[in-house]
């Protein structure tokens, strides 16, 4: 183990540094929770019958008055805090992921594309990123989602909401993969290991994704790291709002949508154990992000 | 003067410590250069930070003791080591673009540097200093060009402001490393000869780091060879270079392309380490199966393998305005060469002499503006006319200069050889591709095992005979090789050079060798043409060429590079003042 962490730079970095190591767990503790929510969960959140007005806003278990069913308490609904915030991460890491997902492939695929075709393509393609940025990320989702509550018939738009989620979110952030593989591509092009290829007269698709796109997928994962904190900040955002998902199926937003009413009564958990959540899994994703940066460059270190 | 006893350097690190100079001693006196000459990772550049307190963390000096007159400079408290740098010992680095701050102008810089070390000198006598050191440098009207900024200035004029800069403290010892590496032959020649006069006239001491013999030849007056961070061998230039005792320097010495014979292959003094083991009946089944193709395919009509006529390249000048374009550069202007059948033909030049373009344009990686190429008399469609699956495209190979970036670091040596064979359609199956390329490494002189290891594994000789296994693997008949061993040292070169005579001989190929060294150039050329500015200037066969060149150019070319002549008193004249006179501004 010792011989191993001496020999592998990424992890004689992470054996230094005690806050990638907590950051890590946290994130793996967090995954491993929201993938496995409808097997450990106590309760099921979005059955309403499973709970009761009776258990409404019952405090968490080390409070007096606590059920010691609900560990961090219920809502006004009754429903166990703990599930809840188990089941609305599961929501929210799907929606993150998948629109980082989308960000990255649409962002990396335009970006190889206008750094290898170069000239008017690139114009064009990095002038509708420039107006992509001037539009604030909350703006592009609100548009999209707005877009599709008119075009799509009403019955259709409930199953669709999470799908409108990940399109909206994505669109706002595939800016940065686009900006980063172009400036990659436009470096390797004068590499002469790609002037070789093109000369031999490799196919520009297999140039790019045999001999480009590998000397990118750093940077790329740096970004694709940081991309997710804040994919899952804007769906938290756009919950917040209302616009997101509806409260028969809180993610972590809308849970914190509902908490607000009880910000200066005296029912605290519900607001700020959900919120406190939020926060944890996005700075622990943000310094994982961070470490990755410094794994990546040499540089830095 | 400087006198310099037992010194170790170490950098610790997390694999162990690393010594990277390990008892070195060297003394400097007054108006004496001392070179110090060794090939990559021989501590060179690490000694001179040594010396200048500038060591890289985490290096420290383990043992010894540097001495600069009566002051023991280890012993030297930070602010006092800060102190003498600069006042005391200056220094000149190897790119004067980065060593120049490029938002100063010259005589900001120069008078900055020249207060900071006497702030009761005041501005004017300062300026006036500056006036002068940068007249004595050789650059003309210095009055009015030092309120100029550094990139106004060419290359070997910055590094004359480099030196300026280096002396205007009025240092007793000068640490210059590399201080011409990045300048052309004619340039370099005269930058040598500024610093022999300025250290002869002001009596300094200089300590001269370089990888070049050539220089150490030209401006030396002692040298100490090192070899992994140990001294080799030391003494007066004249008797280190002219009888040298160590196998070491012998064997640099026997590597050195000599500008004035051509050796049939260099002489390769094995010093330690076991060569590669290469397996004979591998290299052998590479060798069948290249031969086998030469064997198969009929000889083609034309003599000229390759021809070039009238090329001209040009490119998009800066923009004039939003909607006037700029005038276009000329890289290449009215280009023809023709390359025989199985000879090698030197294409030589400086820097911007557009012998690169003309490579590109050659392997369509270009667009001509004009001017026809044929290849084996059909004619080749130029730039992005060339389809994918033109045949020029297989038969025509290039090997680069710069193995560091040409090969993919993402990929393994195995699938990289194996892409020709793949792309071409040599070879349909995956397992013979495999068989093929091992083959083939050790063909070029590698181990096959080097198939499953990555780029970085290897060193630059290593990479590059990598870059020639791959040109070979498309079974070409053309080889372009552009500048394939300026990024090597001198024995790695030697090696890359006594490789691909050996494969020229054997396949008969084809080669046009791109160089800006005309004695390497010698060594392989059948013929040569010479370059300038885009044109051509000269082109003949190359034992004529070497006896007496016919253009101004060549001669002056020919008599700048530096020469191991010198000192085996052979009757190399040093240039002439005209001759310095007609380069001095290019």
């Amino acid at each position: 183990m010792r011989a191993l962490i001496r020999d592998s730079d990424a992890l004689h970095l992470l054996a230094r540094s005690p806050l990638v190591i907590a950051s890590a767990l946290v994130a793996i503790v967090i995954l491993a929770g929201a993938a496995l929510a409808p097997w450990i969960a106590p309760t099921d959140p979005y059955d309403l019958a499973s709970f009761s007005l009776v258990d409404a806003l019952r405090p968490p278990a080390f409070q007096d008055g606590a059920d010691p069913r609900f560990l961090l308490g219920t809502d006004d609904q009754g429903r166990d805090m703990v599930s809840a915030i188990l089941h609305g991460a599961r929501l929210s890491l799907v929606i993150g992921l998948s629109a980082m997902a989308f960000a990255a492939v649409l962002g990396v695929g335009l970006g190889l594309a206008a750094g290898w075709i170069g000239g008017r393509f690139d114009a064009v393609v990095m002038r509708i990123a420039d107006v992509q940025l001037a539009l604030p990320a909350i703006l592009t989702a609100l548009l999209i989602d707005g877009i599709a509550r008119g075009v799509l018939p009403r019955d259709a738009q409930e199953e669709t909401r999470v799908a409108v989620l990940i399109v909206a979110i994505g669109l706002s952030l595939w800016v940065n993969f686009a900006r980063t593989a172009r400036a990659s591509t436009f470096r390797a092009r004068n590499e002469d290991y790609v002037q070789a290829a093109i000369a031999m007269g490799v196919h520009p698709a297999r140039i790019l994704a045999v001999e480009i796109l590998p000397n990118v997928v750093g940077p790329l994962l740096v970004i694709a790291t940081v991309d997710l904190a804040s994919a899952i900040l804007l769906e938290a955002t756009l919950s917040f709002l209302g616009v997101g998902l509806p409260a028969d199926a809180p993610s972590l937003g809308t849970l914190i949508r509902i908490g607000m009413q009880f910000l200066l009564s005296g029912e605290w958990w519900i607001l700020w154990v959900p919120t406190a959540f939020l926060v944890v899994l996005v700075v622990a994703i943000n310094v994982l992000g961070d470490f990755l940066r410094d794994v990546f460059n040499p540089r830095l270190r | 003067m400087l006198a310099v006893e037992g010194l170790t350097v170490e950098f610790p690190g997390r694999r162990g410590v690393l010594r990277a100079v390990e008892d070195v001693g060297l003394s400097v006196a007054p108006g004496e250069i001392h070179g110090l000459v060794g090939e990559s990772g021989a501590g060179k550049s690490t000694i001179a930070a040594a010396i200048t307190g500038l060591l890289p963390e985490p290096g420290r000096v383990a043992a010894g003791a540097i001495r600069l007159g009566e002051t023991d400079l280890l012993a030297l408290p930070p602010a006092a080591r800060h102190a003498a740098r600069g006042k005391r010992i200056s220094m000149i680095f190897q790119d004067p673009q980065t060593s120049l701050n490029p938002l100063m102008t010259i005589e900001a810089q120069l008078v900055e540097t020249i207060l900071a070390h006497e702030p009761d000198l005041g501005d004017r006598a300062a300026r006036a200093r500056a006036a002068a050191l940068l007249a004595e440098t050789g650059i003309r009207d210095a009055e009015r060009r030092m309120a100029a900024y550094p990139h106004q200035f060419s290359g070997g004029m910055r590094q004359r402001v480099a030196i300026a800069l280096a002396l205007c403290t009025r240092p007793e010892l000068v640490v210059a490393d590399e201080p011409t590496t990045a300048l052309d032959v004619a340039v370099q020649s005269q930058v040598l000869a500024l610093i022999r006069r300025l250290v002869d006239e002001r009596g300094l001491g200089m300590v001269l780091i370089t990888h070049d013999i050539g220089v150490i030849a030209q401006v030396t007056d002692r040298v100490t060879v090192l070899r992994h961070g140990r001294v080799v061998e030391a003494g007066p230039t004249g008797a280190v270079l002219g009888r040298p005792q160590a196998a070491y320097t012998r064997s640099l010495m026997a590597s050195v392309p000599r500008l004035e014979r051509r050796l049939d292959r260099f002489p390769l003094v094995a010093i330690d380490g076991a060569p590669a083991i290469v397996r004979p009946d591998a290299a052998d089944a590479a060798e069948r199966w290249l031969r086998a193709h030469r064997d198969a395919t009929a000889a083609p009509p034309a003599a000229e393998a390759l021809a070039v006529e009238g090329l001209r390249v040009a490119f998009d000048g800066p923009r004039r305005g939003l909607f006037r374009k700029g005038e276009p550069i000329r890289a290449v202007t009215d280009v023809s060469l023709a390359l025989p059948r199985g000879s090698v033909l030197g294409l030589v030049g400086e820097s911007g002499s557009g012998k690169s373009t003309l490579a590109k344009a050659i392997m369509g990686l270009v667009q001509p503006t004009g001017g026809t190429m044929r290849h084996d008399g059909a004619m080749l469609p130029p730039g992005r006319s060339r389809p994918r699956s033109h045949p020029a495209r297989r038969a025509i190979q290039m090997v680069f200069q710069d193995p560091y970036s040409s090969l993919n670091a993402r990929r393994r040596i195995g699938a990289i050889l194996a892409e020709p064979l793949a792309l071409y359609r040599i070879e349909p199956d995956a397992e013979a591709r495999d068989r093929l390329a091992r083959a083939m490494l050790a063909l070029v002189g590698l181990p096959e095992d080097a198939a499953e290891r990555y780029p970085h594994q290897f060193s630059g000789g290593q990479r590059q005979r990598i870059a020639i296994a791959r040109a070979l693997l498309a079974r070409p008949d053309v080889l372009v090789c552009d500048e394939p061993t300026s990024a090597l040292d001198v024995s790695i070169q030697a090696q890359v050079l006594n490789l691909l005579k050996d494969l020229q001989e054997r396949f008969a190929l084809s080669i046009l060798f791109i160089s800006h060294d005309l004695a390497v150039v010698r060594q392989m050329a059948d013929r040569i043409a010479v370059m300038k500015d885009g044109r051509l200037v000269e082109a003949g066969e190359s034992e004529a060429f070497f006896a007496g060149p016919r253009a101004e150019y060549s001669r002056t070319l020919l008599a700048l590079t530096p020469s191991l002549a010198l000192l085996e008193g052979a009757a190399a004249a040093a240039p002439s003042p005209a001759e310095t006179a007609a380069v001095r501004e290019m």
